[in-house]
């Protein structure tokens, strides 16, 4: 327990080693001690949790405060940690779901030539997160914040000898860096109005009134513009879908534990400025809700297994933020805890079939894959079932409490949104399962021959992430259990203000949770339409709507219209610039300069001779002026 | 006695002669010379002076021109040496190397 601020500096610690020394360890050394520190951080905060749990809500969080950092003037920041229920919780998630990934990449990445820096690239991530949840100050909190972000660019760009890696990881940092500019402009307003960005100090602030509503409204938006860069919302959901060009367990890392949760969890660790606003509390719901039907119907046509995937994170982060934009933050907080567990789970399997495909991406060129992976394809299936909101499993539970959450709010267009988004989510998850395992078999030859299931070290992780992916909603139960059935809220209560659930009655909530299940199961009936019963339906349904499927297969042509509308302008822009101001007025000034110089250099030379009789004549004539000018001046 | 301008005068007399040598002539140990001539008037007008003063000082900073005259012909005779080695000149207008 008072060891807690050990679980990001371990993993910190172990990147700094294989960063310097790593060119000389012998490969699995790197394995064993990358995986190690991450499981060390994992066992240190599951202590840290269980510690507190007997610690009295009134003396939370548990600082551990090192060194006044910065100081300078009015402004200050210490360098220390902090640890309470929400920080635990995502403790455990990154150093959890972040260890699995680890062990996993041991297998994926067997074979790279970049085994070392990949390894230390992992360990920096999880280290910049692990700073990010336990800051106990907002300074410490955008360390991390950027961490994540440098070390994001690092991975999606890992295979920098690809173009489109290294593309897609200045994207991901590009698009990044517009949010993170919003959330620097947000700590600003925050240190104006309160003048402190430690944590305690910004909410007592908050509940003492020290803030009024519209400078918590633009703070909160500001902050929150940030969150939509870094947790991939609209408008700023670009980068996530290409940073696919990542190592698959990146990709996992990224969806799941580490990154794009970073929004999320900075929402809710911010909960009282976004209660307080209260519009920008409506704002972050609307955005998420729309998100998570937008990136639903991108899923619908994509055939890269990872892009599904990609859409799909990005709409179910979507559920989170309505979550916290409808003041349920245990509710978006739980459903990122599930997500991590069956988002990971997903990653890690595609990975799978793809490593068994030799690398193979495209949906329509597997099929029937069934039989040959009997490992993967059952924990496909669960994480599958898991993301659709079939009832027992884990996301069914987080899903359902947040969309009770916004109904209880009487947010009804927030809620059909996301009712809408859930039957799509259901209908691509299953369109991706039968499309791959399911059907014929549209392997190529070469992808056949070397067809083959995993290695332990691949599939015992997924193994693990399933039984997670099953479980993990149970710890967050919904009402009708029970006032006390919820452990997950109980344990956030000393963090965040819980959504009381609105008094609903028993009999609307069973009613809510039979249409979170209908939904579901609609969603799946519909996919085994599609693609088992009758395959030709997509392709009348594509015959008889060809604009909408191109608008969709295209997704909706938001990379062109940015390309169009900012990133063009500017590359031309920059041209013109360049031609005009930096050719002409900079090299100019400083061509100019250096020529003046040499001109007058050459001019000069006349003056030195080299006969010494010239010197001494010029010696003479000073030496006369002077004295000239001592006698008679 | 004789008054300390005669000494200065002698001492001017020789100055001048140095540099108009120094000026006239082309090659180099006779410049040379030249510079040895405008030392001594420099140590002619220090020692007259230091006697009509009835002060040491001057006497001894003759003998310090003394010692690095010693010094400087000995290093100036071996560049010239070293020059005509080179050269086979010691004309002065035909050391123009440094010409810009």
């Amino acid at each position: 327990m008072m060891w807690f601020w050990l679980i990001p500096l371990i993993p910190g610690a172990s990147a700094l080693i294989l960063a310097v020394f790593g060119r000389l360890l012998p490969k699995k050394y790197v394995s064993w001690q990358a995986c190690l520190s991450v499981l060390a951080s994992f066992v240190i905060s599951l202590i840290s949790f269980f510690g507190l749990l007997r610690v009295p809500a009134e003396s939370l969080p548990v600082v551990k405060t090192f060194f006044r950092w910065i100081q300078s003037g009015q402004f200050s920041a210490d360098l220390s940690f902090q640890l309470d229920p929400l920080s635990s919780i995502m403790t455990l998630v990154v150093t959890g779901v972040g260890f699995l990934i680890h062990v996993y990449s041991v297998g994926y990445m067997a074979h790279d030539s970049g085994y070392k820096r990949y390894f230390t690239y992992l360990n920096l991530f999880t280290f910049a997160m692990l700073i990010l949840v336990t800051a106990s100050n907002l300074v410490l909190m955008f360390v991390g914040w950027e961490g994540v972000g440098l070390c994001s660019y690092l991975l999606i760009g890992f295979w920098f000898d690809r173009h489109s890696a290294a593309n897609a990881g200045k994207k991901a940092f590009i698009v990044n860096r517009i949010g993170d500019a919003a959330f620097i402009l947000g700590l600003f307003f925050i240190f104006l109005n309160i003048g402190s960005f430690d944590f305690r100090a910004i909410n007592a602030a908050v509940a003492g009134g020290g803030v009024t509503t519209a400078a918590a409204t633009l703070i909160a938006i500001l902050l929150f513009a940030g969150a939509t860069g870094k947790s991939a919302q609209l408008p700023l959901y670009v980068w996530l879908p290409d940073a696919m060009e990542g190592p698959t367990p990146v990709s996992a890392l990224i969806h799941a534990a580490t990154m794009v949760t970073a929004g999320v969890y900075m929402v809710a660790r911010m909960n009282p400025m976004f209660t307080h606003s209260g519009v920008a509390g409506h704002l972050v719901g609307l955005v998420g809700a729309l998100t998570a039907v937008f990136a639903a119907t991108m899923a619908l046509t994509q055939n890269d297994i990872k892009r599904v995937l990609a859409y799909s994170t990005i709409s179910q982060i979507g559920y989170m933020f309505i979550g916290c934009g409808v003041g349920a933050y245990a509710a978006g907080m739980f459903h990122l805890t599930t997500h991590a567990f069956f988002k990971s789970l997903l990653f890690l399997s595609a990975g799978s079939v793809m490593h068994a495909l030799s690398g193979e991406l495209d949906m329509r060129k597997m099929g029937g894959l069934r039989k040959y992976l009997p490992l993967t394809y059952p924990v496909f299936l669960v994480g599958a079932i898991a993301i659709a909101g079939v009832p027992f499993l884990s996301g069914f539970f987080s899903k359902d409490a947040i969309l009770t959450h916004a109904f209880a709010e009487r947010q009804y267009f927030i809620w059909a949104l996301g009712v809408m988004g859930a039957v799509l989510t259901a209908f691509y998850m299953f369109r991706l399962i039968f499309l791959t395992f399911f059907g014929e078999e549209r392997l190529d030859h070469h992808a056949k021959e070397h067809l083959h299931e995993s290695p332990p070290v691949m599939t015992v992780p997924l193994i693990i992430l399933a039984f997670f992916s099953v479980v993990a909603g149970y710890a967050g139960l919904p009402l009708v259990f029970g006032e006390k059935a919820n452990l997950f809220s109980r344990f956030l209560e000393p963090v965040i203000h819980t959504g009381h659930g609105g008094g609903l009655s028993i009999n609307t909530e069973w009613f809510l949770i039979l249409i979170s299940v209908a939904v579901s199961l609609c969603g799946i009936y519909i996919a085994y339409v599609f693609y088992r019963k009758s395959p030709q339906t997509p392709h009348r349904l594509v015959a008889r709507f060809p604009a909408v499927y191109k608008l969709l297969y295209g997704k909706y042509y938001v990379d062109e219209i940015y390309n169009a509308v900012f990133v063009n302008p500017m590359v031309k822009g920059s041209e013109v610039i360049y031609q005009n101001f930096d050719l002409k007025v900079i090299d100019g000034t400083i061509n100019g300069t250096a020529g003046a110089a040499g001109f007058s250099g050459k001019a000069l030379a006349y003056l030195q001779s080299g006969e010494v009789k010239d010197y001494a004549l010029a010696i003479l004539l000073g030496v006369v002026i002077f004295i000239g000018f001592l006698v008679f001046g | 006695m004789i008054p300390v301008s005669y000494f200065f005068v002698l001492s001017l007399v020789l100055f001048v002669l140095g540099i108009a040598a120094f000026f006239i002539r082309r090659d180099l140990i006779t410049m040379f010379l030249a510079v040895e001539v405008m030392l001594n008037a420099a140590n002619l007008a220090f020692v007259s002076l230091a006697r009509s003063a009835g002060s040491t000082a001057g006497q001894v900073i003759v003998f310090f021109i003394i010692t690095v005259a010693a010094a400087e012909a000995a290093v100036g005779l071996a560049i010239i040496l070293l020059v005509f080695r080179q050269k086979k000149s010691i004309k002065a207008e035909d050391m123009n190397l440094m010409k810009g």
